[in-house]
């Protein structure tokens, strides 16, 4: 079902990085005083972050709604500027070109969208079955219109049409907002599989406490527009007073 | 033969005609009669004083004169592309890039016309040069305004389709691709519309004018023929190059989309 193929893209020389820290903890995305720059400097909510994300763990972030979450996903896959340093596998942002980075660092956003009509031309290559039925779809979904499809058909779509990047990072932004309980944990089981698969790290905006316990190697909260770890099990009022 | 020369009264009397259709627009309350009458009352000031300027640079025939009046054509022309889009390219760039395909693809091929094709003497000849190059200004600017328009408004409505392919690695230019044939589409339409429909549906101006003024019909349509190919050529020139420079201008280095590059995001 989900290829093993966790080196995929990479270049001789990561290959070599790789092997070398093999038995330590492997970081794979690093950011450092990091900011949008969407909103102009003086009024963005999360200003400054420090983070990284180490191969085969995720990653979540919860925090009230308009605190800057979904800003600071759009500035790591640099779809919007930013301010400080930003480094995958190593190497600076600077190193890889836009297009080649927004592969490697896969941003699936809440709201999926599309370009065409047809379900499968948005595919560079068509998952396969086994993707498929784990997200509880079927073959034949690749060639409905996309117009026919419930929003949630559509989420679990937009998060294999990322997939098959075989992004370092994945960005999800509450992907699972439109599923219902089954689908959800569907998702979440494709979403591990592919992380234990590829040894890729995960960063998850979600704002379901049960979800982040599930899922949630380390936990983060947002508050007084800074990143707090917080224990996963934990719930999000604890940190308000 | 020459032309019967109008006199001032004859032009009052389809003034006239105007003004009955400005009563009427009353009377209906049509509210359109203001802009109308300024419509009209424009017409006559602005062809005027043309009239006018073009007197004298047919008098005394200079190169320098001639460009002047070139230059002062296409900034008006590039103020009338960006008060026509909606959501132009903010600063200098906007006019830039309305400016620059106009005169690259007018002042291009009037010239190649005049030099190779034409063949007056002095090459600049104002009977000439002048309305040759108002011709093909006017129709690059319809199309240039059409097309810009269409790219900017549509990079805004469909924010979210593009972000979507960048988001999974495509280049800029494949995320646009659609976006940029739409945009030549709508811009080359018009003229295409008139060569298929012209002496058929309507006999273009410039032909009209020739014949009325006693050229010999076959004459008339042999200018008509090199004019229209010539506007066709300035216009998608003119609409491409624009096109390709405000999809370029919409991204930046990281190939990001950058919609903070237009005037005003609604």
């Amino acid at each position: 079902m989900i290829p093993a193929s966790p080196c995929q893209g990479q270049t001789i020389t990561e290959l070599a990085t790789l092997t070398v820290i093999i038995g330590t903890v492997i970081t794979i995305l690093e950011i450092e005083r990091f900011a949008s720059r969407q909103h102009g400097l003086a009024d963005v909510p999360l200003s400054s972050v420090t983070l990284e994300i180490r191969a085969g763990e995720v990653v979540t972030l919860s925090g009230p709604s308009g605190c800057g979450k979904t800003l600071l996903l759009r500035a790591i896959a640099d779809l919007d500027p930013s301010t400080g340093t930003a480094a995958l596998d190593g190497k600076h942002r600077d190193q890889y070109s836009g297009p080649d980075w927004r592969r490697r660092v896969g941003f699936v956003a809440t709201e999926s969208a599309w370009w065409t009509a047809r379900v499968g031309d948005h595919f560079m290559a068509p998952p396969d079955s086994g993707e498929l039925s784990a997200l509880g779809l079927s073959a034949a979904v690749l060639a409905r219109e996309v117009a026919g499809l419930s929003t949630g058909e559509r989420q679990r779509l937009a998060l294999l049409r990322s997939l098959g990047n075989r992004p370092r990072i994945i960005l999800l932004d509450e992907p699972t907002a439109s599923l219902d309980h089954d689908t959800t944990l569907r998702l979440e089981a494709l979403v591990r599989a592919y992380v234990a698969s590829s040894n890729c790290g995960v960063l998850w905006v979600c704002h379901d406490l049960n979800q982040r316990q599930r899922i949630a190697d380390r936990a983060f909260q947002v508050h007084g527009g800074a990143l707090r770890p917080v224990d996963k099990s934990e719930s999000q009022w604890v940190l308000s007073h | 033969m020459g032309v019967i020369p109008l006199s001032y009264v004859d032009l009052l009397l389809a003034a006239t005609l105007v003004l009955l259709l400005a009563g009427l627009s009353v009377a209906l309350s049509l509210g359109i009669t203001r802009d109308l009458l300024i419509g009209a009352l424009r017409t006559g000031v602005q062809l005027l004083l043309v009239g006018l300027v073009l007197k004298v640079l047919f008098a005394h025939i200079s190169l320098l004169w001639i460009s002047v009046m070139a230059l002062v054509m296409v900034a008006v022309a590039t103020r009338e592309v960006y008060a026509r889009q909606s959501i132009p390219l903010a600063g200098g760039w906007g006019i830039g890039l309305s400016a620059a395909p106009l005169f690259v693809s007018s002042f291009t091929l009037t010239v190649l016309a005049l030099l190779i094709i034409i063949n007056p003497d002095p090459w600049y000849l104002p009977q000439y040069a002048i309305p040759l190059l108002g011709m093909l200004l006017g129709n690059a600017m319809t199309a240039v305004a059409l097309g810009l328009d269409r790219l900017t408004s549509s990079a805004v409505q469909r924010r979210n389709q593009i972000e979507a392919r960048l988001a999974l690695g495509h280049p800029w230019r494949q995320a646009m691709s659609g976006l940029q044939r739409d945009s030549a589409r709508v811009a080359l339409l018009p003229v295409i519309n008139a060569m298929a429909a012209a002496g058929v549906v309507s006999l273009p101006g410039m032909m009209t004018g020739q014949i009325l003024a006693g050229t010999p019909p076959m004459e008339a349509v042999k200018y008509q023929i090199l004019i229209m190919f010539l506007i066709a050529a300035a216009t998608g020139i003119a609409a491409l190059l624009a096109i390709l420079g405000a999809a370029r201008r919409l991204f930046d280095e990281r190939q990001r989309l950058r919609l903070d590059r237009l005037r005003s995001v609604p």
